[in-house]
């Protein structure tokens, strides 16, 4: 931690409003890259919503306005000359609930990829290449690959929530957030998608909502601690669990109140 | 200590009442249903055969058979398809998929619901005005065709907006962030996920347009001819418009006449929702979610 990289997400007095309420307030962050950030704070406290707007997916309600700027590898995303589609593709959204599409396990792999690659000829091999890295990226190769051309749907939740990260990877995604990507698992299906995610530290920048403290303390690097759209406490994650230097972060996590 | 109270008792005997009052009001409903169908079979069965069917009326239409009627109607039906078809499903992915909640799209709401409420002889009127004289399709089938495509617009829009909200918002969002556009997002998950429930809605919508008389007694359906038509411009019969004229039209018909042509009416009508049920079915079981 003694070299100091540029912050791969790095937010400059970020407010929301979702009509005339405001979720979120003064936001600045800077998401160290290469490392596994856990958001963590009471429901409401714009955890989810701050993780939205770094995708811009919150967009998509009309009623959303922002102010500040969200920096991803140094580029404003809320510049004016961006493309939505491009901010989408270097950043990959798992969400709560494992959200396969109604297709085969391959063609779930190959939908981004063939999404930002239309019109350009892909050989099957190609294609089958592509499946089986991102597949035995997130350790389901072995379970699936007699089958990548059954429904997705009828996976296991773990092996579900697993695909849904494996889908991101083909477009070569910079970073991963992920809204509380273990809370529909049941704990050894955790276990299992928490060693995953532990596998892809280095190579992406993973930041991920949780409500579960125990999660954030094993499998993060960095712990972020927000209260009613602001942030309260930024810190390793061992420093923040075992010296909070705020006395909200250290009742937050002795329980007093979530 | 578990026993009854009187209460329990009373409230027993409401929930037995009121259970006996909805059934009886549900049977009330199919009673309707079953005598008009065991009319039509008892009066106009005897008449059918593949002769009454396939040959032209005869004897100032108080005998033969029924076949310029019901090739017309397949026209009008066809014809009012492929013109509500398209804009009907366009405007429901419009609707649902791509327009933001605002004062523009709860017009639009608005105007679909009360297209929905307008008397079918209104349209009639409309239909003469506008593709009749205005666009000088004269009485024709595409000006039948064009009336009964408005009237029907609203069944499809409906239909198909609500089939397109029944899948989960949770694919949408997966394909919005993987960056996939829209459109792609429609082609690929949308649309196959919900084509059951738009052709369920195209059925109903075939079923109505079949069964109209008004809107095409002014715009394009004659009371006998004697051809068949030959392109969209031509008049032609149909069998809504065939059992009123010989039900009340045309003297010394015979009795059972109209009731066969109302049976084959019908028949057609509950082909194409069985054929709309088992299409359902048929796709559902396609469904992976």
């Amino acid at each position: 931690m003694d070299r100091q990289p540029s912050p791969a997400i790095d937010t400059q007095d970020l407010n929301l409003w979702y009509g005339t309420f405001q979720a979120l307030f003064d936001v600045n962050l800077k998401i160290k890259s290469g490392l596994i950030t856990s958001l963590i704070g009471p429901s409401g406290c714009g955890k989810t919503t701050f993780l939205r707007c770094i995708n811009r997916i919150n967009e998509r309600l009309g009623y959303v306005r922002t102010t500040g700027s969200i920096e991803v590898l140094g580029h404003d995303i809320y510049a004016p000359e961006v493309e939505l589609i491009q901010v989408r593709k270097l950043v990959g959204m798992v969400f709560q609930r494992p959200n396969p599409l109604p297709l085969s396990i391959r063609e779930n792999i190959l939908f981004g990829f063939r999404t930002h690659n239309a019109g350009k000829k892909i050989t099957k091999s190609d294609e089958d290449q592509i499946v089986e890295d991102a597949l035995k990226r997130v350790l389901l190769w072995d379970t699936v690959s007699s089958r990548l051309h059954h429904s997705a749907t009828h996976l296991s939740l773990e092996e579900q929530q697993k695909l849904c990260i494996a889908r991101l990877l083909p477009v070569k995604p910079a970073v991963l957030l992920m809204d509380e990507p273990c809370s529909a698992l049941d704990p050894r299906a955790t276990e299992a998608v928490e060693e995953l995610i532990w596998e892809l530290r280095g190579d992406f920048t993973i930041l991920i909502v949780t409500h579960n403290m125990a999660q954030a303390r094993r499998a993060s690097d960095e712990c972020i601690f927000m209260l009613l759209g602001k942030v309260i406490e930024h810190g390793l994650t061992e420093d923040v669990f075992i010296s909070p230097e705020h006395k909200e972060t250290a009742d937050y996590i002795e329980g007093r109140y979530g | 200590m578990f026993t009854a109270t009187e209460l329990n008792i009373r409230n027993q005997k409401i929930e037995r009442r009121v259970k006996l009052l909805f059934l009886l009001m549900t049977i009330l409903l199919v009673i309707p249903v079953i005598l008009i169908l065991g009319v039509l079979v008892y009066e106009g069965g005897p008449l059918i055969s593949v002769d009454f069917l396939l040959t032209d009326p005869k004897d100032g239409m108080t005998a033969g058979g029924i076949f310029p009627a019901l090739v017309g109607t397949i026209w009008l039906v066809i014809v009012a398809l492929l013109v509500s078809v398209p804009i009907g499903v366009a405007a429901a992915l419009y609707l649902s998929e791509y327009a933001r909640d605002n004062w523009l799209t709860r017009v639009i709401n608005l105007a679909i619901i009360n297209l929905a409420g307008v008397p079918s002889i209104v349209h009639a009127l409309f239909g003469v005005g506008a593709f009749v004289l205005f666009f000088g399709f004269g009485t024709s089938i595409l000006a039948a065709s064009l009336t009964l495509a408005v009237m029907t617009l609203p069944v499809v829009i409906v239909s198909t907006r609500e089939a397109l909200q029944a899948v989960p918002q949770a694919f949408r969002e997966a394909c919005w962030n993987m960056g996939a556009t829209r459109w792609q997002t429609i082609r690929h998950v949308v649309l196959p996920n919900s084509v059951s429930g738009i052709l369920t809605g195209v059925i109903l919508e075939v079923s109505r347009t079949a069964g109209e008389t008004a809107p095409i007694m002014f715009t394009g359906a004659a009371f006998f001819l004697p051809f068949l038509p030959q392109t969209v411009l031509d008049q032609t019969m149909a069998m809504s418009l065939h059992l009123f004229v010989v039900s009340t039209q045309v003297p010394g018909v015979p009795e059972q006449l109209p009731f066969s042509v109302a049976l084959v009416l019908i028949a057609i009508v509950l082909t194409m929702n069985s054929i709309s049920i088992a299409f359902r079915i048929y796709l559902r079981g396609k469904k992976k979610w």
